[in-house]
């Protein structure tokens, strides 16, 4: 099964998400800022990533940049999470290399479905 | 799938209660001047992070307040607001108005509504009501729909490179209604030139479904910057002859087997889902602990399962030439589970930063109700302290503050006429001395007036116009009940709950308080507290056949009573002159009605203690050793009992109980009501 990081300075997102996909089972790994996740991406591989946007030390954007720069990550589907509805964060995101995104507030389910549109 | 995510609400409660701690004191910062992006940043993630929460775990009351919260600091963010103090002041009162919606859904109870409508509006006037609700506009989008779409998807080059892949698009419009796909493989280049990296390939796409032009747009929604997408409506009669026959001469992807494949999986996710839990009650609290002290834990015990295993290998065939070995062994034993103990005391341990924390806002609000100019300085912050007694010690330190705030500092024109700087100086500070935290509360403000405090306590009847008391006397009555020297009664302090109740609290919790004050510098109130109440070393002495433990913060010393320095009173009390002190004696055999080895003060030992500001010598058989032990409430599992603060079990499985002093004392002082002038 895949592994998947997901990354949120969000103790309680994080847990609601890393549940979710582990009751799919799939196997997570946790990070809490943005500079955590990319030293965790680095030290071992993962399928995709799930990224909080707005994070202390290194927000989302940041971070995506950084991974899409490691050939380990150039083609790994990134999934931000967004409470902006405008366009801007989605271009931003998208323009730093993000596969796509899902706007918050979401459930489990629709967590799911959007997995299933990067990992089949 | 059934997840049932109140499961996470402790757990964003806790980093909600946490995220509106740091927009305070962030929001301090900025009313201080400090209006640096960083701690703007700071403020918005906050405010951000219990938005998304509250909106995803279903606290949408919270949610819709946030979001008219954000909006404002999302401007003050990027630069199109000026930080004025009325934004400031109304953020504040924001934070006011999310912790109580968050506390009554803590508590299950209700909430000011009238006050979380008022602020909301503030906020709203503050934003000048041009925010037009977003979520309306993209409704009126066009909904003509038809029997089926064509869909001409032409990836960009780069496409794959952002993570997306075209065939799961195709697979994800398969779920909408039938599809027939073409592809266009005329870009593809030869083997030799091609970039493994680049997407050469576009498809033609006849969607058969009755679903809106939107709901194609929102699978493409990810990738519509980086392909050409054009959708039209189907011709009527080719939808109807392509369902008939979806055969057609160009190369064709069949997806079908691969969405069947998808199903399944579903199907088995749907399985493993567990049922809902039950819904946690929050009662009890919960404390976030560093993996690392966690995996200290898990280190520990590691090594005791290995000496446990050690010792019982050794003990199944023992041989007397082994007894080196098990001594070792033993004291092994010995040495982790004392690690242990202390590891998980640790665990309960959290810096005292969490008590001064309300502190910044508190100054903040009382200095200006008050007309004063006040800094607070903190320091010590990460001085570790039992939970529990951080806890409880939380309202007495409040209470200390605000006296300080209200009755020490001054005005800023008075403390200007005595040639003092106008900003007056409040300085909170914690540090660890042998076992115990201290807690020091220094204001440079204008101290204890001793002749009042005086005058105060002959008109309530605390002291007689004749004594003659110590400085120290003097500061210590201010602690007494129905004791306030305010001259008005003020909103702060001084409403009769005072100091008195202050010392109490702080009493039983184990700690003492005092105080040091300079008229016209200022003053210092120093609180001792016990880093922890489940834990404490202890004397143990024996009385009879019975064990008592005496904490040792109590005891001063223990001596063997000469005869000629006992003396006999009145009513059958007796002193012991210790160096030029009289001290009572107090019997513990008759106490506790025992019968003693010996009756005679002089045969036995006397335990100096101190407690509620006086020292009595306790009668003792013999003194034992000396060890920590856990304290055991005494009213949870059987009843109080005067001078008795507890009990514990000792290593040979027997109950010992733990001496009271401030109760023996209290005991005494009941008993004989000595004076020291009485004595012959």
């Amino acid at each position: 099964m895949a592994t998947i990081l997901t990354v949120d300075d969000s103790t309680s997102m994080r847990q609601m998400v890393s549940f979710t996909l582990k009751q799919s089972g799939f196997d997570v790994v946790e990070a809490a800022d943005g500079a955590e996740g990319l030293q965790k991406a680095q030290s071992s591989r993962f399928n995709l990533v799930i990224t909080d946007v707005n994070m202390p030390k290194m927000d989302g954007i940041t971070l995506v940049k950084e991974l899409r720069a490691l050939p380990a990550y150039k083609f790994t589907p990134i999934l931000l999470l967004t409470t902006e509805a405008g366009i801007e964060k989605k271009k931003e995101g998208k323009e730093a290399g993000a596969t796509g995104w899902l706007v918050k507030p979401f459930n489990p389910d629709q967590l799911l479905s959007t997995i299933k549109k990067v990992l089949g | 799938m059934g997840i049932d995510l109140s499961q996470f609400h402790e757990t964003f409660l806790e980093e909600s209660f946490e995220g509106l701690d740091v927009m305070e004191s962030s929001l301090l910062n900025l009313d201080a001047g400090e209006s640096d992006s960083e701690t703007v940043n700071t403020i918005f993630r906050s405010a951000h992070s219990i938005k998304g929460g509250s909106a995803t775990f279903g606290f949408d009351n919270v949610a819709t307040f946030t979001h008219v919260l954000e909006t404002l600091l999302d401007e003050v963010r990027s630069g199109d607001r000026d930080v004025t103090q009325d934004i400031v002041n109304a953020l504040l009162e924001s934070v006011d108005c999310v912790r109580n919606m968050l506390e009554a859904q803590r508590d299950n109870s209700n909430y000011d509504e009238a006050q979380v409508k008022a602020v909301q509006t503030r906020l709203e006037a503050i934003l000048g009501n041009d925010e037009v609700s977003e979520e309306t506009t993209d409704v009126a989008e066009e909904s003509n729909s038809s029997n089926g779409w064509l869909i001409d998807f032409k990836p960009h080059l780069n496409m794959i490179q952002t993570g997306n892949d075209p065939v799961r698009i195709i697979r994800e419009l398969e779920s909408i209604g039938v599809i027939s796909v073409k592809a266009n493989l005329e870009k593809l280049p030869d083997l030799a030139e091609m970039n493994a990296e680049d997407c050469y390939l576009s498809w033609e796409i006849e969607l058969y479904s009755d679903v809106d032009e939107s709901a194609i747009r929102e699978i493409f929604e990810w990738v519509e910057d980086e392909c050409d997408l054009n959708i039209k409506p189907l011709q009527t009669e080719v939808a109807a002859q392509e369902i008939k026959s979806v055969d057609s001469p160009s190369i064709k992807t069949e997806v079908k087997p691969e969405v069947e494949v998808v199903n399944k999986n579903e199907e088995s996710v749907q399985n493993k889902a567990t049922p809902a839990r039950t819904k946690s009650t929050g009662e009890g609290g919960s404390i976030r602990v560093g993996i690392d002290k966690v995996d200290e834990l898990i280190n520990l015990v590691g090594e005791l399962v290995i000496t446990q295993s050690m010792l019982g290998e050794m003990g199944q065939n023992f041989e007397s030439s082994n007894i080196e070995k098990m001594m070792d062994g033993l004291s092994q034993l010995e040495r982790h589970t004392r690690e242990l103990q202390e590891s998980v005391m640790r665990i309960r341990m959290l810096p005292i930063s969490f008590a001064f924390n309300r502190f910044p806002r508190l100054v903040h609000d009382l200095s200006s109700k008050l007309g004063k100019k006040i800094e607070l300085k903190l320091s010590g912050e990460s001085t570790e302290l039992d939970k529990t007694v951080m806890e409880k010690i939380g309202d007495p330190l409040v209470h200390l503050v605000r006296n300080s705030l209200d009755h020490g500092l001054e005005t800023p024109d008075i403390r200007l006429a005595a040639g003092k700087p106008e900003t007056g100086i409040l300085h909170l500070n914690a540090y660890h001395k042998g076992g115990n935290i201290i807690i020091e509360i220094t204001d440079d403000g204008a101290g204890l007036n001793k002749d009042r405090i005086r005058a105060k306590a002959i008109s309530n009847g605390l002291i007689t116009e004749s004594e003659v008391l110590t400085d120290e006397k003097i500061y210590d009555l201010i602690f007494q009940p129905g004791f306030s020297t305010a001259e008005a009664v003020s909103d702060l302090s001084g409403r009769g709950v005072g100091m008195d109740v202050v010392r109490r609290n702080i009493r039983e919790l184990g700690g003492a308080v005092d105080i040091v004050s300079s008229e016209g510098k200022g003053s210092t109130i120093t609180i001792r507290l016990p880093l922890t109440l489940a834990i404490m070393d202890g004397q143990l002495v024996r009385v009879g056949k019975e064990t008592y433990i005496i904490p040792i913060v109590s005891i001063i010393e223990s001596l063997q009573a000469k005869k000629e320095s006992i003396n006999k009173i009145v009513d059958h009390a007796e002193v012991y002159k210790l160096r030029d002190e009289y001290i009572n004696i107090v019997r513990l055999y008759e106490t506790f009605d025992l019968v003693p080895d010996s009756t005679d003060v002089s045969n036995g030992l006397l335990v100096m203690v101190e407690g509620e500001g006086s020292k009595i010598g306790l009668f003792v058989d013999e003194l034992l050793g000396q060890q920590q032990v856990v304290i055991k409430s005494l009213e949870t599992n059987y009843r109080r009992i005067e001078g008795v603060s507890g009990a514990t079990i000792l290593g040979d499985g027997t109950v010992a109980m733990i001496l009271d002093v401030a109760g023996l004392v209290v005991l005494s002082r009941a008993k004989t009501s000595v004076n020291e002038d009485k004595v012959a």
